[in-house]
């Protein structure tokens, strides 16, 4: 089946899009040979005097490029070769002699803004579905169809590299006013519009593009001024990335070598930059994690055949404190669900009003809704001190003080207001959820629902299914979570669940550090080298040392001396230092500004900042802590699949991306070497290092958790 | 008289909530009509833990309507809770306002139009619409519609500075100028109802709202207000429990210096505040599973020239109202009197134990009926509580319900007087 119908109406040529079998339009290999061909015949043809190229498909112009492709290219080579033959393909778009025109209406991203940029006009629709921007980046690669020669002289480089370098997307409004759109029409009369201006192309008449801003201009006009904007951006990439991921540096490099040499040099940077990009780690492990996040999306987390999951218009809360605010605030942001919060006084649910409210205004000043909208959604939040209209709700999240018996009394009395079809779900961090659902007559309902904080902003979701949980609770809370816009790992109900569990040694590990007189500045430093956003010591400070070693308690009862928790975080506690939220930690605070380490921390933990550790062994001690117990945890069904487990560390505790998840990791490491590592650290530094069953036996037989490539 | 026709179903009243009620300029002030009315239904679908698409239609009564929304009740019916296509009426029956959008309610599930009704009202008097003067709204116009500059300056030109002077609306009626105080001060003049009987009237009411918020009964119908920062406001604001006859004694009258009886305290004040009830067929209730509070029976409302005692209205609406539900006054368990002021309740109640007044006016023999002051506004009323126009009807209507369902009343009335000589009556009835 061919993916392009092409008709031809009074000298305008129609080049319609529609990819069968596939939910977008995307630029496969076939589709890049059709649209060749199409070009050389329409080109040839004297009765076609100018081209519309449109989709046929709901939702979606182009999405970009296949990125199956990407993981198939075996070397360097065949990378090149690949992009080339895309150059040449949307640069003969530009090289017809025939005006076309890009009829935007849905996604229109990557390599399909690359083939709009080189279109004669374009026109978009102002329609939520339309999203136009060029993400490559985030998948370890460039814009190499040319984006990265053509957007920055339609719109300037600063506007540019704003959009190339984080992967934005922006609204057709948006797009407009940048300027890499000349026209934004209602979605009824985008064919008309198109068939207009393809006649009026085809007379002679060309769009005058409007004049980018002056201030724009100044900087971007002479070479001086484009000199300040690329350190301006380099430098702000540093501090991005850590210098883990190339792709936006290539990127800016690519902008720059072709606005100082031209467009043809500047195609052939972007081909060699991206070639190499494609077929190295950090793009393979970006391109891995897009496509475990994809296949989330269409797994229940149930063995079997998933039933359908109940619809979730209402939901209540219970607890009206910081989390759960925040997860009754993400709820009406993103869900628009109906949310009802209830704590034990009028006094605190309004606070957890106020706070909930302030996630959807915090929406509404970034521009992601409008004061329209603002006003739609905010009457989904109210709140009582009675349970009054819990009998709506399809789900509950119980999120009350971490105590055992204050889970039992909530819970059972909330289970005579709830109807009997109510998912009842925990965001505990650490109490198991079979220990909390004993009080519940209806035991099979209940689940974990293990958002992260900030829940705006974390992308991680934990469901954590009992033995008893029902599947039809399972599906419901995954579909839910799902519309919060969170990936959902589904989890077994065991000690600090995946998340906590793999952390837990290696917060530990951190403890013990410190402990023998490893600086702050050093561990915290070390792990942000290693990739991740923020070293163990901040993240305690930023958690909260009391939560932490709640669950650290929790962890150490379960599994005894390995995951034992240093008394030095016990002893700051006892100081009343609880991290950020207390203004103070390790780190001092200013205002709720972080200063340096506080330095009285040590004496308080009885350490002297005089290691001896060599920093080697600070690193492996850090990573190896939580590698092995993700092994361990892994060969336990903690978690499903290697796959879970690595989406859960990286949007998670933020495991560096670039590595793709810890078993990811361990398997590039490979698992002998892996092995030996942590022998080495046990003789070392104790038997937790041990290394454990499934990782020796994995050794022994020479495996991998991912089937080799 | 023409006959009642009493097929169709009964319709019940089945929950109620209402906001605190607050003097206007005080903590609600900057709390629209439409944002209070919005946040009192709803807290009314969780306390009744309603499903949106059960609605069938939302009826709301405002006074003094904002010029940027005419219509709250669509406002109202748009709330995310409900489905978008819920119709939706506003209606002005002035201080009877809520209780004709209940009526309004009432008759379309009587004709088996609708089975789910939400009623209720709004009003911000601390957010009335200021207008323009006439003269700078057709300067406004009229450069809006200026062809060239100079037309522009021959307009600009007859511009003077006292055209800026806001024209605020007065509680006066439209067709003979007198304000509402000064129609209760004649009343109470005509009537020969003194200062201390209205002062009485007002302690009595202060002290029995005081005693219903204390044991909880008013506070349970109050949706607490969560305002985006400080302290939620669970309480109505005007009770004064503290109050005393010596205290209000000091008050100088109002709007007769030197021969007025009324004042301050014993009249209503300007508040803000919302007001809603559910009302449902007798088998939808049964269906979604509530239990009435009680069902409406009757309902009359009768008008009389403005320029003779203008809030006399319930004195003529009662009878009507008791007659079409076929009952007497002496069957009456509980009345609820709106307070506008003390001497228009004190007038009506005279009127209503005259004899003489019922064969003048009504031809009529015999009184309407003898007030039993142990069952009249026994939670106090409009003068403690406040009186928001729009939403007053709807919070007389609700704590008649449920007081008539704790106590197993049998038969309850409200009585309502409104801006332009109106009166409203309706009978509740249980079970």
């Amino acid at each position: 089946m061919s993916a392009f119908t092409v008709r031809t109406e009074h000298g305008i040529g129609w080049l319609e899009l529609d990819l069968p079998d596939e939910p977008v339009n995307k630029m496969t290999r076939g589709v890049r040979e059709e649209l060749g061909s199409w070009l050389d015949r329409l080109g040839a043809d004297g009765d076609v005097r100018s081209i519309v190229l449109i989709s046929r498909k709901p939702g979606s112009f182009i999405a970009g490029a296949d990125i199956d492709e990407f993981l198939a290219l075996r070397s360097r080579d065949e990378a090149h070769a690949l992009v080339r033959s895309g150059q040449e393909l949307v640069g003969r778009l530009g090289r017809l002699g025939k005006p076309v025109v890009a009829a935007i209406h849905g996604a229109c991203l990557g390599g399909g803004l690359e083939a709009a940029l080189a279109c004669t006009y374009r026109i978009a629709t102002d329609d939520a579905k339309t999203r136009i921007g060029l993400p490559e980046v985030q998948l370890g690669i460039i814009p190499a169809a040319g984006g990265c020669q053509r957007l920055p002289r339609l719109i300037g480089v600063r506007n540019a590299l704003d959009m190339i370098l984080a992967g934005k997307q922006l609204p057709a409004r948006r797009a407009f006013r940048k300027g890499i759109v000349d026209e934004v029409v209602h979605p009824a009369i985008l064919e008309r519009v198109a068939s207009e201006t393809a006649e009026r192309l085809a007379g002679g008449w060309r769009p005058k593009r409007r004049n980018i801003a002056l201030a724009q201009l100044a900087l971007d006009r002479n070479p001086l001024g484009r000199r300040v904007v690329y350190a301006a951006a380099r430098k702000q990439l540093q501090k991005k990335t850590g210098g883990h991921y190339p792709a936006p540096a290539a990127a800016l490099r690519a902008v720059e070598h072709g606005l100082k040499h031209g467009e043809d040099a500047g195609l052939d940077i972007e081909a060699t930059l991206f070639a190499e990009l494609a077929v190295g780690d950090v793009s393979r492990n970006l391109v891995r994690i897009f496509f475990a996040t994809t296949a989330l999306k269409k797994d229940w987390g149930i063995a079997g055949e998933p039933p359908a999951p109940k619809p979730v218009a209402n939901i209540g809360v219970v607890g009206a404190g910081f989390m759960g605010a925040a997860i009754g605030g993400v709820a009406v942001s993103q869900g628009g669900v109906d949310v009802r919060l209830k704590d034990r006084d009028v006094a605190s649910v309004g606070r957890g009003l106020a706070m909930a409210r302030g996630v959807l205004r915090d929406r509404r000043k970034r521009g992601r809704i409008s004061t329209y909208e603002y006003r739609r959604l905010e009457p989904l939040l109210s709140g009582s001190a009675s349970w009054q209209g819990f009998r709506r709700a399809d789900v509950v999240v119980e999120a009350v003080f971490e105590e055992l018996a204050v889970k039992h009394a909530v819970l059972g009395e909330l289970e005579q207001h709830v109807r009997d079809d109510c998912v009842i779900a925990s965001n505990t961090s650490t109490i198991p959820i079979a220990q909390i659902a004993q009080v519940l007559s209806h035991p099979e309902r209940m689940l974990g629902m293990h958002f992260f904080s900030p829940v705006e902003k974390m992308p991680l979701l934990e469901v954590i299914v009992t033995d008893k949980t029902a599947a039809w609770a399972t599906v419901t809370a995954v579909a839910f979570g799902r519309e919060l816009g969170k990936t959902v790992i589904v989890v077994r109900d065991e000690p600090g669940f995946w998340v906590n569990r793999i952390l837990a040694p290696y917060l530990n590990e951190a403890g013990r550090l410190l402990e023998e007189g490893v600086t702050v500045e050093a561990i915290d430093r070390a792990m942000t080298r290693f990739g991740f956003p923020v070293g163990p010591v901040t993240l305690l400070d930023e958690v909260g040392l009391d939560v932490a070693q709640k669950a650290s308690i929790v962890l150490f009862e379960a599994f005894g001396d390995r995951l034992k928790p240093t008394p030095g975080i016990e002893r700051l506690i006892e100081d009343g230092r609880l991290g950020r939220k207390n203004g103070r930690g390790f780190y001092a605070y200013e205002q709720g500004k972080r200063r340096d380490v506080d330095q009285t921390a040590y004496e308080i933990i009885g350490a002297m900042p005089d290691s001896q550790v060599p920093r080697e062994d600070v690193d492996a001690r850090l990573v190896f802590a939580m590698l092995n117990e993700a092994a361990r945890a892994l060969d336990e069904h903690v978690i499903r699949t290697p796959r879970d487990g690595d989406i859960g560390a990286v949007f998670g505790i933020g495991f560096p991306a670039f590595r793709g998840g810890p078993l990811r990791y361990l398997s590039e490491l490979g698992v002998r070497h892996a092995v030996e590592t942590l022998e080495e650290l046990a003789q070392k530094y104790g038997d937790r290092f041990a290394p454990c069953v499934r990782l020796t036996r994995m050794a022994a037989g020479d495996q991998s958790f991912y089937p080799r490539p | 008289m023409p006959q009642v026709h009493q097929d169709g179903p009964r319709v019940a009243v089945v929950a109620g909530c209402r906001s605190p009620f607050c003097k206007a300029g005080t903590v609600l002030k900057d709390v629209s009509a439409v944002d209070l009315a919005r946040y009192t239904v709803v807290e009314l679908v969780h306390r009744a833990n309603l499903a949106g698409k059960e609605v069938d239609e939302i009826y709301f009564g405002q006074v003094v309507p904002s010029a940027l929304v005419p219509n709250i009740a669509r406002e109202v019916s748009l709330l995310p809770q409900f489905p978008a296509t819920i119709p939706a009426a506003s209606v002005n029956r002035a201080c009877a306002s809520a209780n004709a959008a209940i009526v309004l309610g009432h008759d379309q599930i009587r004709l088996g139009h609708a089975s789910v009704i939400i009623a209720g009202g709004a009003e911000s008097l601390s957010d009335v619409p200021i207008q323009h003067s006439k003269r700078f709204s057709e300067l406004l116009v009229g450069l809006s519609k200026a062809k060239n500059n100079r037309q522009r300056l021959r307009l600009l030109a007859g511009f003077r500075p006292k055209d800026l002077v806001p024209v605020s609306p007065a509680i006066a009626e439209p067709s003979t100028g007198e304000t509402m105080g000064q129609s209760a001060e004649k009343m109470a003049k005509v009537n020969g109802i003194s200062r201390r009987a209205q002062d009485e009237f007002a302690l009595r009411s202060h002290q029995l709202a005081h005693a219903g918020a204390e044991d909880g009964r008013l506070v349970m119908e109050i949706a607490p207000f969560f305002p985006s920062s400080g302290e939620p406001i669970t309480s109505d604001n005007g009770i004064r429990a503290k109050t005393s006859l010596d205290e209000m004694a000091k008050l100088k009258p109002v709007f007769d210096r030197r021969h007025g009886t009324v004042t301050a305290a014993n009249a209503s004040p300007l508040t803000d505040g919302a007001a809603a009830v559910l009302l449902m067929s007798e088998d939808a209730a049964k269906a979604l599973g509530h239990e009435p509070l009680a069902f409406i029976r009757s309902y009359a409302v009768a008008a009389l020239d403005p320029s003779d005692q203008l809030l006399m209205g319930p004195a003529y609406a009662v009878p009507r109202a008791l007659d079409r539900a076929g009952i007497a006054w002496s069957d009456l368990g509980l009345v609820e009197m709106h307070e506008a002021f003390a001497s228009q309740v004190l007038s009506n109640i005279q009127a209503f134990e005259s004899a003489q007044w019922a064969e003048e006016k009504l031809g009529r023999s015999g009184a309407v009926g003898a007030v039993d002051w142990d069952t009249l506004n026994v939670m106090g009323g409009s003068i403690a509580l406040g009186h928001p126009f729009g939403a007053t009807g709807a919070r007389i209507t609700l704590t008649l319900a449920n007081e008539m369902q704790r106590r197993g009343t049998q038969f309850g009335l409200i009585s309502v007087c409104a801006q332009g000589g109106m009166g409203f009556a309706m009978v509740l009835e249980r079970p």
